[in-house]
């Protein structure tokens, strides 16, 4: 007989997930429904209002991967008002989308995902020694004596005892799952307390354009920074030899702490390759050498893969009206021409439409509608996005430095590159990632001090900042691959305000309830088939479910676009 | 009940010595702005104050405030979390999951009655029975209302859980409130900010643990070591207010040399917080300085009352702050019914606070 199993909340992740999964008599997930539990109605909100402010409002969607929204918002209303930015505002929000990139990743490696492979009360076992032997022989990072472990050590023990045992209560310790020895166990968990320390260091080179992070400040038009190497206040030697030392000490801890770490631990995980899923990756490509629309210039490229298939790349266009388009079959809306049809972005709409149990309940109709999030589908096609899917589309494309990389990350693990399309796949892929991307902050630092010494200090084009310069409608598309996928921004202008605003994004592809067609979303295909040591503790779908870097904030955003009672703002 | 350590046994225990103990003392009271010769009173707190469970529930929100919170330099969120409170129950960093996360909460609410934190991020949607945000099955607006019901106190992280940020901004389809509008009967501390600053949050915790009580809080609920004056009294650009010297454009010689930004719009002059002072991300810079105008995201209603480049005051400046606040009848934007005056704004937000 079938059993079925709730998680909520998945912890560790951005914003409210829920997964309920159907399994059969030898604990194999046979089904799997995933649930965003929260809406927020921000488009809603943004009708109306100045096209220049949507960026602080977008933004907002998400405090995790901040900045990401308020890039894409920026890059649409330029992209409506055909204003092309200054090669130093480019080349800065490259720079701040790479910081953001670098920084989430590596959160998300040890403080959202680590716990599904790391037991952290194993470490309590650990020969210190030892444990300095394992991380001296894999990385030459300094921190690594056995009075280092040591020290940890008795930290750890004394936290244990003291009863209180904080964010790890009530964890899977000692689950049959795990299989570190207590010794990568406890580097696993010096170096938890090490990047909780150190991410924050990464994200002052977004404080420095932008004057805060979370949520720095963008202007549609270019940046707000001033650069002025004979100012006090503008973005002159100082400021920029902080953001080298920071983009030194990243490359430097990517490279000594996350990648050893990495392929340490898959090393212990090499038998357990679930979590494969569709097989259909995309990506939007990003960090422009020249414009977005000069797609041969995006550092990442974009494409599609379908079934696997590396020897083919099919181009993406997010501006024809046939590819992408948004169902709501088991979403909680209505659309007014009926549910059955997918609509595009510029033509979408969003009528909330609660139609599950009255809380507190304790399982959904997953027959029926199951999810605040909408499904969006290429072409029909469901499809995965974010690290796995930019790193394949890159390896597909014959990127020489990704083919390098990915190729000693599988070498030192000894597997062949179909292992890449799993659960662990995903994860080494985002670090991979983050080795690539550290690497271009480097080539984005460069860029900025050449142009300041050439003399170029310009920032922002101030030719259509002014609304009465704008033409009376208009319509735009930004993008951006934010940490976890390709993200979407579609505007309307119209008489100065904005008219309509619709965001697709990534966790919204793999977060998706089943299509109008019965198919599943990504994290659903994922789950199928993996098995489960014992059901009530559920770390397998765990390790699954954060190796998409779930991001619930973003894909329960969703909006009304067609000016139904709810879209109704007051601006004066 | 387990054991409850202090401060001390906790460094002790770890292994560290008395002079790490007193040098983190003396670092904390810094951190909270105190004088030196309060220093033993630190001492004595963390010798002898238990670690307080907390537990941070996180609503509709964009978990800024969380990425905030461990962005705090001082003290950093891994001695916060392992040394300083007992953070039980928390979506985003939690190892535990689904049931077993819920039992933790159950578990500290049950066994810590009347001596827990509850931090709240987020806004509560209110409208078609909370549906708009479920957790475990249930609605958030239950879940705060059953966790608040036992709390020691409330924080409310963020001008979502302050004041209502930007899912409460109009027209608000979800219903979304911020904590005050739910829970009555508890005292309430409002961290306000889009997020907060992190050595901001961070410090509201330690003073607590520190001298045993809540700080002092303004008539709006936000304790007055953070929230006391505004971006503009403290700001390095206000010699250019006060001399009449403003940018009227990005990218020009003016915003180079970091004149001030009140005609581009900022909201400095009416926004209480403290980042013109402690800064963000250790001292990094903040808004006004990376050359924006302050948005002012810790006051009430600060989405509504754009749009953000838009000036405060739209008339000819004559140079002195007296002359600003006299001839600065406009509005503040669209929400600031009746056009507030900036000389008003100013005036005002004194008196309120001079009457706390």
């Amino acid at each position: 007989m079938a059993k079925k199993i709730v998680v909520d909340p998945i912890p560790r992740i951005e914003g409210h997930l829920r997964i309920e999964a159907k399994m059969n008599d030898a604990n194999v997930i046979e089904e799997a429904y995933s649930t965003g539990t929260m809406w927020r109605g921000i488009e809603v909100i943004l009708k109306g209002r100045d096209p220049r402010d949507a960026w602080a409002f977008a933004e907002r969607i998400c405090g995790v991967c901040t900045t990401v929204h308020a890039l894409a918002s920026v890059r649409c209303v330029e992209d409506a008002l055909g204003i092309e930015i200054p090669a130093n505002a480019r080349i800065i929000r490259n720079l701040m989308a790479a910081t953001q990139q670098t920084q989430d990743h590596l959160v998300h490696f040890y403080h959202l995902h680590a716990l599904d492979w790391v037991d952290v009360v194993s470490a309590l076992k650990a020969d210190p020694a030892q444990a300095s032997a394992i991380a001296q022989s894999i990385s030459p990072w300094p921190k690594s004596s056995p009075g280092y472990f040591k020290d940890l050590q008795k930290r750890l023990v004394a936290f244990v005892e003291s009863g209180q045992l904080g964010i790890f209560s009530n964890g899977y310790w000692g689950h049959p799952a795990y299989k570190l020895p207590p010794e990568v166990n406890l580097i696993a968990v010096a170096h938890y307390l090490e990047a909780l320390d150190f991410q924050k260091e990464i994200v002052k080179i977004q404080t420095v354009f932008g004057g805060k992070n979370p949520h720095p400040n963008y202007l549609v038009g270019g940046m707000a920074c001033a650069i002025d190497p004979n100012s006090d206040t503008a973005i002159n030697i100082e400021r920029l030899n902080m953001i080298k030392k920071i983009i030194d000490d990243t490359q430097t801890f990517i490279d000594q702490v996350y990648i050893p770490d990495l392929i340490a631990i898959a090393g212990f995980y090499k038998e357990w390759l679930y979590g494969g899923g569709l097989g259909n990756f995309m990506s939007y490509g990003d960090f422009p050498e020249t414009n977005l629309n000069d797609f041969k210039s995006l550092l990442w490229p974009r494409g599609i893969i379908l079934n696997k298939d590396l020897s083919t790349v099919i181009d993406v266009d997010p501006r024809d009206a046939t590819q992408i388009k948004e169902e709501i079959g088991h979403s909680w809306y209505t659309y007014s021409q009926g549910s059955e049809k997918g609509l595009h972005p510029w033509e979408g709409e969003t009528k909330p439409n609660y139609t599950g149990p009255k809380p507190p309940f304790e399982f959904l109709d997953t027959d029926k509608q199951y999810s605040w999030l909408k499904t969006p589908r290429w072409k029909e096609h469901p499809v995965e996005v974010g690290p796995l899917a930019r790193v394949l589309v890159a390896y597909a494309k014959g990127d020489p430095m990704i083919k390098e990389t990915v190729g000693a990350v599988l070498a030192k693990l000894q597997v062949g590159p179909e292992a890449l399309f799993s659960t662990l796949g995903r994860t080494a892929a985002r670090g991979i990632e983050c080795k690539q991307t550290a690497g271009f902050m480097g080539h984005f630092y460069d860029q900025l001090v050449a142009n300041v010494k050439a003399g170029d200090y310009k920032t922002f084009n101030s030719e259509r900042w002014e609304p009465s310069s704008w033409p009376k409608e208009c319509k735009g598309f930004g993008y951006t691959e934010a940490p976890r996928g390709s993200l979407g921004h579609w505007i309307r202008i119209k008489d100065e305000k904005i008219d309509e605003y619709q965001i697709v994004v990534p966790s919204t592809w793999n977060a998706s309830p089943r299509d109008n067609r019965g198919n599943s979303g990504a994290y659903e295909a994922a789950l199928k088939g993996t098995p489960m040591v014992d059901p009530s503790k559920p770390l397998e779908i765990l390790r699954t479910v954060h190796s998409f870097d779930p991001c619930l904030a973003c894909a329960s955003h969703l909006y009304d676009m067609n000016g139904n009672e709810i879209t109704r703002v007051t601006i004066v | 009940m387990p054991d409850k350590q202090t401060f001390a046994e906790v460094f002790q225990s770890r292994g560290l010595s008395r002079r790490d103990f007193l040098k983190f003392c003396s670092l904390t009271s810094v951190s909270l702005g105190l004088a030196p010769s309060l220093l033993p009173k630190v001492v004595h707190a963390m010798e002898t104050k238990p670690r307080t469970p907390v537990i941070w529930l996180h609503g509709l929100e964009c978990t800024c405030c969380t990425e905030s919170f461990i962005r705090s330099s001082h003290p950093i969120v891994g001695d916060m979390v392992m040394n300083m409170i007992s953070l039980d129950y928390d979506e985003t960093l939690s190892a535990a999951a689904g049931h077993q996360l819920e039992e933790v909460r159950r578990k500290i609410m049950k066994e810590y009655k009347g001596q827990y934190i509850l931090a709240v991020e987020g806004n509560i949607p209110t409208k078609d029975d909370g549906v708009y945000c479920m957790i475990g099955g249930d609605s958030f607006l239950n879940v705060v209302k059953e966790t608040a019901a036992d709390a020691a106190a409330v924080i409310a992280w963020g001008a979502c859980a302050s004041f209502g940020c930007v899912q409460n901004a109009k027209p608000n389809p979800t219903g979304a409130k911020p904590v005050a509008d739910v829970i009555k009967d508890k005292l309430i501390v409002k961290v306000p900010g889009c997020p907060p600053i992190a050595e901001v949050m961070t410090g509201v915790i330690t003073h607590v643990h520190t001298f045993g009580k809540l700080p002092e809080l303004d008539r709006m609920g936000r304790p007055k070591a953070f929230y006391g004056t505004r971006i503009h009294d403290k700001c390095y650009r206000r010699a250019f207010y006060d001399a009449g010297m403003f940018v009227r454009g990005f990218d020009e010689e003016s915003t180079r040399k970091g004149w001030c930004l009140y005609k581009m719009g900022c909201k400095g002059p009416t926004t209480y917080n403290s980042c013109s002072k402690i800064q963000w991300n250790k001292g990094t810079s903040f808004p006004i300085g990376s050359g924006h105008p302050c948005i002012g995201c810790s006051e009430p209603g600060f989405w509504d009352n754009g749009p953000f480049y838009t000036r405060l005051a739209d008339v000819s400046f004559l140079g002195t702050d007296t002359t600003a606040d006299k001839i600065g009848m406009v509005a503040v934007g669209a929400a600031a019914a009746g056009a507030a005056a900036h000389a008003a704004v100013t005036a005002v937000k004194k008196k309120q606070h001079d009457q706390e």
